[in-house]
């Protein structure tokens, strides 16, 4: 048996932007670090974001007068009160900084271009003059749920080039990246996190790392949608998997799930919200924009839930295209013009060349609402540390930080990896830098031998069972069908039923490969039971949430219910553990009162509380719930009541 | 929708490399395999259907399934292609798949080109070379939109890896930059933020591990997954090489 043992000071899980750029803080700091990856980090998830990234530059006309207090209101408001509204303030004050470190490191955003430009701004084609001292600005295009032009782009690959310019930062400082490498469970002692036993993607051996303090930043878990998602086949929750099998850190509103308007029928990739931003229309069959009916103000350029919503209900009426794959709905681009096409919104071109031959020059896209963004994740405080565990940090999707609440803002998320990768960092680096590796290096050695027991038992397992593939088909039917755009109780509780009985059948499921080295088929399984846990816990938490709230929308409790459910799920469930702990936390406090979104219904329940009520024990009771002291007092970047000056 | 939706359903056979390096009893081999040909079938599609239900074993490697991640690159009927983005529909009814030469093989179809761009990266010092720290009160610097669609243009490549299969002198020169290689220096040659200047960037385009190993054969620029106008980037860095040279004489 080897002995091999590695230790740093730092340890990063996922070479995604939020975990690389946690990366570069630590290393700046002269720490040591070491970045595990599934993949070589520039083929991580954030390669895929699209459209933008949120950040109140205000450098174009239709961005005039944004500042970070609008960004934080629409953040707020498209969480739909379930943010932490401390949090959404940092974010919004540190995103255009962050955007604009993007641009030192290399990032090519389009910019401004003073003088006339054509824009189509709700179904008009407009012509705008930009100011000629803003030339050579970071340019903005529209996005949905924000009150400016704020989502700073690089065409429609702005993800991609994030992720290059990050990763180009990563090896000119020298940081250690060992990718084809999976975190499968993390050494802690109770209560202090030590680093994990990993898998070797090449050989399948298992192997500690040491590390005196620990980043997960893994992104999120839509996989558990089985194919009904736009997110790439590694997005399968493999951080929050590892955290809840502590039985000790949180995951935090696991039912949370974003579906996203636009995904390209049937492979379900992404068409990003740009080219809605842009100009693009949703239309029924009947060539219908219906989006204007439903919301005159904001029409396709309401917040994600909202907009899903109208989509999956004007299908329910018989307005959807009908196909052997199930009804889609149109975007309609060609109004933009090939030119904007192949420029701007260029990889949204290539997709649909590429993966349904069409030319959206000329032809209309199907689109149906598919799981797309995890705002559920690991519970962590405002620097980043996991509730229950020091040593534990998290970061982008993989976290609940939580700025997102119940529906995150289009482009928020993209910034959300590079500024928390910033903040997280600067605490890893000064966490780490006042810890010493005091850990027995038996306790790793033991844990990774029960790491290896659970491979060889999948292995030893014979006799004729159900097979993995089949129990992940079953997962993700039932999550779509049963925890989805619009859900109910009897559906939910047919869910948690359904999941239970996947989670039995795991147990007996029986691997046709022994083949050595990192057997794909073996790769899956090591991960299957784990999804569904984080299935389970999604739907439980849904199923228990007797309220409607952002992209949680339950028909059976139609209205937002600010009395019983202004607070955040958590949840433990410890792996040996028989029924997850599900108990609820305050949001944060509160500076912005419960409203009306600008989009969506107006109707809810109103607190019964004051907001002073509210916020009086807000913060213990999150202490009292596990959430570790932070380095500043919490509140302290409040701005108490400076968003009245832009009511 | 059109074109490869339609079509009438083939029975299609695959014949599939193979060979597991971790296994001492495996040798390479080509193994067939047929399936159903479905509407919209790519080979992303295609092989987790055959690793599904016919043999678990078989590796390879997919992400994004997107045409964004660049994971995907094998040889299809001995051509370098993505897979997620590669339609049965446009291929015969004999599929032939291999891995992606020049890359170190992991297994069956899964090569190992994080190593080899890690070092390409390394070696050409692909980043922003600057002596201004970033300052976090400032406004970013001004560039001519124009500028930043020419630097986008060259940031486009997915590090797939299609193009350095496909290059013969890649194949031959282990140490040639490759055309992803070169397009990456001439993305950061035209990037005014970067500080390196012609001289600094002579030592490393203007040898046979740069521009000059290239023995034009372009078959890169024509397999190229983002289309990216690798004939013009290798005039352009023949350009800044020939300016470069004369300057110094």
């Amino acid at each position: 048996m080897s002995s091999e043992l590695i230790s740093t000071d730092v340890l990063v899980i996922g070479g995604g932007l939020a975990g690389e750029r946690c990366a570069i803080e630590a290393a700046a700091a002269g720490h040591d670090v070491l970045i595990l990856s599934l993949v070589p980090p520039r083929r991580s998830h954030s390669c895929a974001a699209q459209g933008g990234m949120q950040a109140a530059l205000g450098n174009c006309v239709k961005a005039q007068g944004d500042n970070t207090t609008l960004h934080f209101l629409d953040t707020v408001r498209g969480s739909d009160w379930g943010a932490d509204q401390e949090v959404a303030r940092i974010f919004a004050e540190e995103a255009p900084v962050a955007v604009r470190e993007l641009a030192h490191f290399g990032v090519p955003w389009t910019r401004v271009r003073g003088g006339k430009n054509s824009y189509v701004i709700k179904g008009e084609r407009v012509d705008i003059e930009e100011h000629l001292e803003n030339d050579g600005l970071i340019m903005h295009r529209d996005f949905g749920g924000t009150a400016k032009w704020r989502a700073c782009y690089a065409a429609a690959a702005t993800g991609h080039a994030a992720l290059y310019a990050v990763d180009s930062e990563v090896v000119r400082l020298g940081i250690l990246v060992r990718d084809r490498t999976e975190a499968v469970e993390l050494i802690h002692d109770g209560n202090r996190c030590w680093g994990v036993v990993a898998r070797c993607l090449r050989t399948g051996s298992h192997f500690p790392v040491l590390a005196k303090a620990t980043v997960i930043a893994t992104g999120g878990y839509g996989r558990i949608y089985g194919q009904y998602t736009t997110n790439a086949t590694i997005n399968e929750g493999m951080g929050a998997s590892i955290a809840l099998n502590t039985g000790i850190v949180p995951l935090g509103n696991m039912e949370a799930v974003q579906f996203h308007p636009t995904a390209l029928v049937p492979s379900n990739i992404l068409i990003t919200e740009g080219s809605r931003g842009d100009g693009g229309y949703l239309l029924d069959k009947n060539l219908h924009r219906f989006m204007v009916d439903a919301e005159p103000e904001k029409q396709e350029l309401a917040s994600r839930d909202v907009v899903s919503r109208h989509m999956k209900q004007c299908m329910r009426d018989g307005n959807g295209v009908e196909t052997p794959y199930g009804p889609h709905l149109w975007l309609d681009l060609r109004h933009l013009g090939e030119h904007h096409l192949t420029t701007k919104l260029r990889e949204v071109f290539d997709i649909c060349r590429d993966f349904v031959g069409l030319n959206p020059a000329h032809e209309l896209i199907p689109v149906q609402p598919t799981q797309h963004y995890s705002m559920g994740g690991v519970r962590v405080n405002k620097d980043g540390q996991a509730y229950g565990m020091a040593g534990l940090f998290v970061a982008g999707e993989a976290s609940c930080w939580d700025m997102h609440g119940f529906n995150r803002l289009g482009g928020n998320s993209l910034a959300e990896t590079v500024v928390a990768g910033r903040i997280v960092g600067q605490r890893v680096g000064e966490f780490a830098a006042a810890a010493s590796l005091d850990v027995q290096t038996s306790l790793a050695f033991e844990v990774r031998r029960s790491a290896e027991q659970r491979a060889e038992a999948w292995l030893a397992r014979s006799g004729s069972g159900p097979t993995i593939y089949d129990i992940r088909n079953a997962m993700g039917e039932t999550m779509m069908n049963k925890v989805g755009i619009f859900r109910t109780g009897d559906e939910l509780a047919q869910a948690v039923d359904d999941i239970s009985a996947l989670l039995a059948d795991c147990d007996k499921a029986v691997l046709r490969s022994k083949a050595p080295g990192m057997n794909p088929e073996l790769t899956f399984a090591l991960r299957l039971k784990g999804m569904l846990r984080l299935a389970f816990v999604t739907a439980k938490g849904a199923l228990l949430r007797t309220e409607s709230r952002g992209a949680h929308y339950r028909s059976d409790y139609p209205l937002r219910d600010d009395a019983e459910w202004l607070n955040r799920t958590l949840v433990r469930w410890a792996a040996d553990g028989p029924e997850p702990e599900f108990t609820y936390e305050p949001v944060g406090e509160i500076d912005l009162p419960p409203g009306h979104r600008g989009y969506g219904s107006d109707e809810r329940i109103e607190m019964r509380q004051s907001i002073e009520q509210y916020n009086s024990d807000a913060y213990k009771q999150q202490a009292d719930h596990g959430r570790l002291a932070t380095k500043e007092a919490p509140g302290s970047r409040m701005r108490w009541g400076d968003w009245r000056a832009q009511e | 929708m059109t074109g490869n939706g339609s079509g009438a359903s083939r029975r299609l056979r695959f014949e599939i490399f193979r060979y597991n390096p971790e296994n001492s009893e495996s040798v390479p081999h080509m193994q067939t395999f047929e399936l159903d040909e479905a509407p919209y079938m790519s080979l992303f599609i295609a092989l987790n259907q055959i690793r599904e239900t016919q043999d678990p074993s078989l590796q390879f490697d997919f992400a994004c399934r997107s045409a964004i991640c660049g994971s995907c690159g094998m040889m299809a009927n001995g051509r370098p292609a993505l897979g997620c983005r590669t339609l049965t529909s446009d291929l015969p009814d004999v599929i032939r798949l291999h891995p992606l030469p020049v890359f170190k093989l992991i297994g069956d179809l899964s090569v190992d080109t994080g190593t080899w761009f890690r070092q390409m990266v390394e070696k050409s010092e692909a980043w922003i070379h600057s002596e201004q720290a970033f300052d976090p009160e400032a406004q970013e610097e001004r560039m001519d939109d124009e500028l930043a669609q020419a630097i986008y243009e060259g940031d486009r490549c997915i590090e797939c890896g299609c193009c350095v299969a496909s290059c013969g002198a890649a194949n031959l020169n282990a140490d040639f930059a490759g055309p992803a290689g070169l397009n990456r220096m001439a993305r950061f040659m035209m990037d005014p933020r970067d500080s390196r200047g012609d001289a600094d960037w002579f030592e490393v385009v203007s040898n046979s591990d740069g521009v000059f190993g290239c023995i034009g054969l372009m078959a890169c620029h024509d397999i190229c997954p983002k289309e990216l106008p690798l004939l013009e980037v290798y005039a352009y860095l023949r350009r800044k090489a020939l300016a470069t040279k004369l300057k110094i004489l």
